[in-house]
């Protein structure tokens, strides 16, 4: 056999690919958790939440390229939550930021008039909620919780939102829930090592676990952080505690209900051998195929579909960039710019927020 | 009537000689390189949740239970509660958790584990104690936070 057969032979187009630090933004009293990019007018603010307790607001100053360090801390959100904010989560339309936080509540703020003003607060976990997402119309909310539970809120007139359904089927802490970039879908991963596919049923409120991802045969050995979609959907990708990535795969028509529901997303590739330590974020660019993945062991990686790949169809991914020390602590969460697919936002338990621009040529959309 | 302990009569072992440390500490032109037996003074002290006893004198902890890679900022902990279903092995592991997180630069990873085989629920601990969102949410729990700090006092000259 050709010894050269196992080496990469065919260039990618992303290899060579770094990052650059456009600039730090200190401010947090303490570990940073997540970041969100709001989602709209050109997406020059970003969210951040943090064990302070508060959720931070960060606006580039129009004008200038958003890849230039001009970012500055516009508002402070200190009065929601009295305990770690873990999660943030904006409407699609970026005129509502939810918090999930340990305190056991959601926190809801809206943003008019260039101002934030804290509008709701629901209850109804049992302890520590630990993330929060909107579907792609921004008419239902899904939470999770410490308490094993996922639950789905409907969004009512007049800032009111209701609980149509509580879902129950981990048999742990429920660490992530993510819809489906554009169907009622929805994802959830856990301390149980397990990732579970919830659908309506029928015609309304009826939710149930259509699938669930994991052990025996396939999936994660340890807990699930986090998951990703790629821009059509019909792609995730998942992160452990196993220091694995695993992509899972929907050729099946995902908005006809009729299909064996049971078995519609299956296990494509494992990327395995890069981390060293937990992984807890994963997001895939909703802009090309780049995968980021942030760490505990204080680095941020990036993936993107190899070239030379696709034999069979398996499907292989090949790591274009380790940034050492993207932290001086674990890198808790990794995000794309949803326009610019050169911008990436990441989170620190160094307190700290950093905003990254990829240098190098990017794969072909 | 006081709840009944979990293990009402432990082995008591004799405390280790002390050594002190060489002057590196003070002098900010030596890098200040951490070894066991520096991990071993910050923890050694801890008291056991259930007894008048430091973790040194129960052997839950001892020099060989520590390894550390200075270059590689990383300590392991592997800890023994002295009975097998030892309700306590958590708050141990918080303990020894805390005691690290004040004492210990920022650059070091740290992963705490129970002794193999010495625990009823081993696996499940180890997990809970190396997820650092569930320790987190722990140390934002006062009763477990009183708890974990009337370990810490001894240690504390």
């Amino acid at each position: 056999m050709d010894a050269t057969a196992a080496l990469p032979t065919s260039p990618s187009a992303t290899k060579g690919v770094s990052l650059r630090l456009v600039q730090e933004l200190e401010g947090h009293e303490d570990r940073v958790w997540g970041v969100a990019w709001r989602p709209c007018d050109g997406s020059s603010i970003l969210a951040s939440c943090s064990g302070d307790q508060t959720v931070r607001i960060w606006e580039h100053s129009s004008g200038s390229s958003p890849s230039s360090a001009a970012w500055v801390c516009k508002a402070v959100l200190d009065s929601s939550h009295n305990r770690t904010v873990r999660q943030i989560s904006w409407s699609p339309n970026g005129n509502l930021l939810a918090s999930a936080s340990f305190d056991a509540t959601i926190g809801m703020w809206e943003y008019v008039g260039n101002e934030f003003s804290f509008i709701a607060s629901f209850e109804g976990h049992e302890n520590e909620v630990k993330s929060v997402a909107w579907n792609s119309a921004g008419t239902l909310l899904a939470t999770c919780s410490r308490d094993k539970s996922v639950w789905i809120w409907e969004v009512l007139p007049g800032h009111e939102f209701e609980c149509v359904s509580v879902l129950n089927g981990h048999t742990q802490d429920v660490k992530m829930v993510l819809w489906h970039p554009s169907l009622d879908i929805l994802v959830s991963t856990s301390y149980d090592n397990t990732i579970k596919i919830w659908t309506e049923e029928g015609d309304g409120d009826d939710w149930h676990c259509a699938q669930t991802l994991g052990p025996p045969g396939s999936g994660h050995t340890s807990t699930v952080w986090a998951a990703s979609f790629n821009a059509t959907g019909d792609c995730m990708v998942t992160c452990s505690d196993d220091l694995t990535l695993n992509i899972w795969d929907s050729s099946a028509d995902l908005s006809s209900a009729n299909d064996d529901d049971s078995a519609k997303w299956k296990h494509l590739a494992t990327i395995s051998g890069y981390h060293d330590r937990t992984i807890y974020s994963v997001n895939w660019s909703s802009l090309n195929d780049l995968i980021a993945s942030g760490a505990g062991d204080d680095c941020i990686r990036i993936f993107s579909k190899s070239q030379d790949g696709d034999q069979e169809g398996s499907q292989s991914y090949e790591l274009v960039q380790k940034h050492e020390k993207a932290h001086t602590a674990d890198v808790n969460c990794v995000q794309w710019h949803p326009k610019n697919p050169r911008l990436l936002a990441s989170a620190g338990d160094d307190g700290i927020v950093k905003i990254w621009e990829v240098v190098g040529d990017l794969p072909h959309v | 009537m006081a709840p009944a302990l979990i293990n009402a009569n432990p082995i008591v072992h004799e405390k280790k000689k002390r050594t002190s440390k060489p002057q590196a500490n003070y002098n900010d032109a030596i890098p200040d390189v951490i070894d066991e037996l520096e991990i071993f003074d910050h923890v050694r002290d801890i008291t056991d949740p259930e007894h008048p006893y430091s973790l040194e004198q129960l052997n839950v902890v001892t020099e060989d239970s520590i390894f550390v890679d200075d270059a590689k900022n990383y300590v392991k902990i592997t800890f023994t509660p002295t009975v097998q279903h030892c309700s306590m092995a958590t708050i141990i592991g918080l303990s020894l958790r805390l005691k690290l997180l004040r004492c210990l630069p920022p650059r070091f990873k740290v992963d705490i584990f129970l002794a193999p085989g010495s625990h009823s629920t081993e696996a499940a601990i180890n997990k809970q104690l190396n997820d650092k969102e569930r320790v987190a949410a722990a140390f934002e729990n006062p009763n477990l936070v009183d708890l974990v700090e009337k370990c810490l006092v001894s240690t504390e000259e």
